[in-house]
């Protein structure tokens, strides 16, 4: 690595690292979409754009290349397979990668709610690879059960699911799930964390090597790509994330 | 409903006047939020009303069930989205105030498409094997009768009483120009009546202009029409308005507590000295 190399990876900041993972993952898909407070993998789904033009759509986007037409539309698309990916998040995940996002506690008078499932329980069973994010890694987040299982991680033979988990991208960590073990596996671990840390805030259990592979940062392109083109068009949906996460100015 | 021509009312306190005590309300998440409807009904004090969400919601919902206008919420999800959680919503889930039937985005969209179709349900993939589809006694997973050992989920029709909406502009005679909030069709179709505020309404027949008649609800679905410029505030009006994001900020943190949202409710949406 030369030195200026080193010095822009010092100046790299963890959500451009998670960016650059989950564009990786994107990898080859046509048609990707976004959800509701989902910077991130907005982020992510731009980003893969710009090198291969993949369509993406972005719900609540005004700009005319993003949107969806109308709200049906993303369902009904999503039903006959014409979107590759969608990203989910939650407020609880478990180890088969079922994922809560309605609370904690006893359903419906729960200790804690949160705001609902929204398209949860239905696409995560339709669209190829649903990738999980969350930039929070905790055992508060990562349990072994979720409370409520808003969407489940997977389906018995006979349920029609296209669909499903793909992978989990976090602050510390890439996983993959593989629907045959019904598992997360450790992909990569982002530059300086441990195997151990990521086992400490980590509530299920997960398979990995004994000394896993490390997620490559991002190269001097793709931050350009991130800084540039890809802040721009985040900040329609996302201006406050565009302006002090990726340093976006308007022109 | 055939035959009866709209209503043209002086303001969303009229329309509110039509929304009875009970009332199975359905309003939709976003493009013409009919916040001065919601602030009407408040002011009215509205009780016991049943709220379906098409498909989510974030302050309407929320400062309805602030003021105690909610018995019961159909919705995929109520969040303030970037300004956070919807705390009066929370609040009353929490504590049974308000009876919680929990979704996901394409099942209110299915019930509603089958009401307007005028058949019982709409099949729907996903659910199964989620806490959700346990959690609704109404939904039923069926056999596929085309299929082998295909299980599906039938969503049974909802049929709101009321739709209310919000829309950029309206003519004289009742009908609405949607723009490209399609969804406000299902919306109409799939209820008994819709009542609107416009913020402008013309004296034009805007079902004559071709070029706005793709995107118009015409009048027979509208009971009753009234003016409300800035009807949607603080909530944003596509092609007219912006969010107000200061106002929504305060209103996140002002609903954080019960008095902090009786002090919103008294001073911003004009609600009787009783409510709480």
């Amino acid at each position: 690595m030369s030195l200026q190399d080193a010095a822009e990876t010092a100046a790299c900041r963890t959500e451009e690292i998670m960016i650059d993972a989950i564009a990786q993952l994107l990898e080859g898909c046509g048609h990707i979409a976004v959800g509701v407070l989902s910077p991130i993998p907005g982020s992510a789904a731009l980003l893969t754009r710009s090198r291969s033009g993949a369509r993406v759509s972005i719900i609540g986007s005004d700009h005319p290349d993003f949107r969806t037409d109308g709200g049906v539309d993303l369902f009904d698309s999503a039903g006959q397979g014409r979107i590759d990916a969608f990203f989910l998040s939650g407020g609880q995940i478990d180890g088969a990668a079922n994922i809560n996002l309605t609370g904690l506690g006893d359903y419906p008078q729960m200790d804690v709610r949160w705001s609902g499932a929204f398209g949860s329980a239905y696409l995560y069973f339709l669209v190829p690879r649903v990738i999980l994010f969350r930039a929070e890694h905790t055992r508060r987040i990562f349990v072994p059960k979720v409370d409520f299982i808003s969407a489940p991680g997977t389906s018995p033979p006979n349920v029609y699911r296209p669909g499903g988990p793909y992978a989990l991208v976090t602050s510390l960590c890439v996983m993959r799930f593989l629907k045959e073990t019904g598992r997360f596996r450790l992909q990569s671990l982002h530059p300086g964390v441990t195997l151990e840390e990521v086992r400490d805030n980590t509530g299920f259990d997960f398979d990995a090597r004994e000394t896993p592979a490390v997620t490559p940062l991002p190269d001097r392109s793709t931050l350009s790509l991130i800084r540039g083109v890809v802040a721009r068009d985040i900040a329609g949906p996302y201006p406050e994330f565009a302006k002090s996460v990726l340093g976006y100015m308007p022109a | 409903m055939a035959g009866t021509n709209t209503r043209l009312l002086a303001s969303a306190d009229e329309l509110a006047g039509l929304v009875p005590d009970g009332a199975r309300v359905a309003v939709f998440k976003d493009n013409g939020i009919p916040m001065e409807i919601a602030r009407a009904l408040v002011r009215r004090g509205a009780r016991d009303l049943h709220l379906v969400t098409v498909p989510t919601s974030g302050m309407f919902a929320d400062l309805l069930i602030g003021a105690g206008c909610v018995a019961a919420i159909e919705t995929a999800g109520v969040s303030l989205g970037e300004f956070g959680p919807a705390h009066n919503f929370v609040r009353a889930v929490k504590s049974g105030a308000v009876a919680i039937r929990d979704s996901t985005c394409p099942a209110v969209y299915a019930g509603l498409q089958a009401s307007e179709k005028g058949i019982p349900f709409m099949p729907l993939r996903g659910l199964i094997g989620s806490d959700l589809l346990e959690s609704r006694p109404d939904y039923a997973v069926i056999d596929n009768p085309f299929g082998t050992d295909d299980p599906v989920v039938a969503i049974p029709a909802i049929r709101p009483d009321i739709a209310v909406v919000h829309v950029p502009l309206a003519d004289r005679f009742g009908n609405l120009w949607i723009g490209r909030a399609a969804e406000l069709k299902i919306l109409a179709h799939a209820s008994a009546l819709t009542l609107a505020t416009a913020e402008e309404i013309v004296d034009e027949n805007i079902l004559e202009d071709e070029r706005l008649a793709a995107a118009c609800l015409p009048r027979h679905y509208v009971r009753a029409l009234a003016p409300a410029p800035n009807g949607a505030w603080p909530m944003d009006m596509p092609g007219r308005y912006a969010a107000d994001a200061e106002h929504l900020k305060a209103y996140a943190s002002l609903s954080r507590t019960a008095e902090g949202m009786a002090g919103y409710l008294r001073d911003i949406a004009g609600a009787p000295e009783a409510a709480e």
